[in-house]
């Protein structure tokens, strides 16, 4: 058995590399990808019975890169009718085997390429440098697996027919494109927030591998120091699969061991004098695993995250850390100022604070808006269970 | 890589004549800078949609219709062929282009052979 476990565990960890490099050094996502496959399987096959080499990494890359090879010289035809002239001339040349260069940020930079649509970058992502199968992905995003299948396929090919570079970008485009990959690690870690661990797990594995990659950016440790946090509290977000408030989580079941990693990221982001959205965003979820909370501390942080990105979700976070020092009427004034009329998370706000000001016939229509635009099952139950008990409330003039 | 360049006016070809004759200079540089950035082969300007023709066959019969296939704002307004390393190169050239921050676009499309002579 536990062969069996580090043979998972040296795939998982050795995938996004040897793809990278099999890609850098075929010119070919698609020959790549399946000589990775095809000397991971050969592992998968070897390995429990002769037992895992010395260098499994160099093992790897020579056995797919030689099949690569292979398959080339066996099909001339076809490289040639794929444009993998160059790619096979380049396979003759030998590899390096004893240091591989990691091209893993490569790689991650031409996934997440703004010319492919965001879903597919996600997915060529996860794919690619997290080593999750098609159908890992299509289950983790709730889309049947062909369509995840035709997804990545589409995206693949227009790599190569619209000319994506492999590179990292040059230094005038790094900022934005930077952007984008961090985009697409948060997008997949908040898909796993709602209760999809092992999504959210592979955002902070991709965050780790970028926070390696790119030691010197503070966003990127701001990123994975606010995905630690968020997900040290997954335990205590649900009991009995329903959904339980910050306030009333059982902190027993907080993970320390990972609020402690997150806090290490966060102080490393501030450090290198880190002050963007992940950064403060870090800072305001370690702020939220202090007892008592800081709020003035949260809505001020919230207020510089307002100014930087203009989003009303963040003033609607602000108005519920307003809430809690100058009073729920002053929350509300707030939550009143914003036009996002059909984001349930602003109906659940204004409910919850109508609430505590006795205002239970507001607060119950608040709620039931709410509802209706949520369809998630331990959200909608939690609301749920909020009008039941205001049904139980006496009514308010 | 060889690209195909289309350029869409879109609200473009109004918001330049509008501009003060600073900025109408300019314009005119940045088409010109285009045409000679290393790659570019300029393609033979286009007249307005507005002149176009269409012409299908149904049923053996040859039917005209007045104007582009598509509409007014969405014809193509003219093209050009750009060489360039990849796709990274091609959009920088297409972000210089007038048209791209005046209301329209500029489409990239690469360019690929179906046969082989």
């Amino acid at each position: 058995m536990e062969e069996v476990a580090s043979l998972e565990q040296v795939f998982r960890e050795e995938w996004g590399r040897v793809l990278a490099t099999l890609i850098g050094f075929l010119g070919d996502f698609d020959v790549a990808e399946e000589a990775a496959q095809e000397a991971f399987a050969i592992a998968a096959d070897r390995w429990p019975r002769d037992g895992i080499p010395s260098n499994p990494r160099a093992w790897l890359m020579t056995t797919a890169r030689n099949h690569a090879t292979d398959r080339i010289r066996r099909d001339r035809a076809l490289a040639t009718k794929f444009g993998l002239l160059v790619a096979g001339d380049r396979a003759e040349v030998p590899m390096n085997t004893t240091t591989f260069p990691d091209e893993r940020l490569e790689l991650i930079f031409t996934c997440c390429h703004p010319a492919l649509a965001l879903e597919a970058q996600v997915a060529l992502t996860l794919r690619a440098l997290g080593g999750l199968t098609t159908e890992e992905i299509a289950r983790a995003f709730l889309v049947p697996e062909r369509t995840m299948a035709q997804r990545l396929v589409r995206a693949k090919r227009k790599i190569k027919a619209a000319g994506i570079p492999f590179r990292v970008p040059p230094v005038h485009l790094l900022g934005e494109r930077l952007d984008a990959v961090l985009a697409v690690v948060y997008l997949i870690c908040n898909e796993g927030y709602g209760g999809r661990d092992e999504l959210a797990a592979e955002a902070i594995w991709l965050g780790r591998a970028l926070a390696e990659l790119l030691p010197d950016d503070p966003e990127v440790h701001g990123l994975l120091a606010m995905m630690l946090l968020h997900d040290s509290r997954r335990e205590a977000r649900f009991g009995d699969g329903e959904l339980v408030l910050l306030d009333d989580q059982d902190r027993s079941r907080w993970n320390t061991e990972q609020i402690a990693d997150g806090r290490a990221e966060l102080d490393r982001a501030l450090a290198l004098g880190g002050r963007g959205p992940y950064v403060l965003q870090a800072a305001i979820a370690s702020l939220h695993a202090e007892m008592p909370c800081d709020w003035a501390q949260i809505a001020a942080l919230y207020g510089e995250l307002a100014r930087l990105t203009g989003s009303p979700v963040v003033e609607l976070n602000r108005a519920i850390a307003i809430a809690e020092t100058d009073g729920p009427e002053a929350g509300l004034r707030l939550v009143a100022q914003l036009g996002l009329h059909d984001f349930r998370y602003l109906h659940s706000t204004r409910a919850e604070l109508l609430r505590r000001l006795g205002r239970t016939d507001e607060a119950r229509d608040a709620y039931r808006r709410a509802r209706q635009l949520t369809d998630d099952g331990a959200e909608r139950r939690f609301l749920e269970r909020r009008l039941t008990e205001l049904a139980a409330a006496p009514r308010s003039g | 890589m060889k690209y195909v360049m289309l350029i869409y006016q879109g609200t473009a070809l109004e918001g330049q004549a509008a501009l003060p004759e600073e900025e109408q200079k300019q314009v005119y540089a940045d088409y010109q800078g285009i045409n000679q950035t290393p790659g570019v082969t300029p393609g033979v300007p286009m007249g307005l949609p507005e002149n176009a023709t269409t012409v299908r066959v149904q049923g053996g019969k040859t039917l005209t219709t007045d104007g582009p296939f598509v509409g007014m704002k969405e014809a193509v307004g003219g093209w050009f062929v750009l060489e360039a390393d990849n796709l990274d190169a091609a959009i920088e050239v297409a972000a210089r282009h007038p048209a791209a921050r005046y209301g329209g676009a500029i489409e990239i499309r690469p360019s690929e052979v179906y046969w082989k002579k």
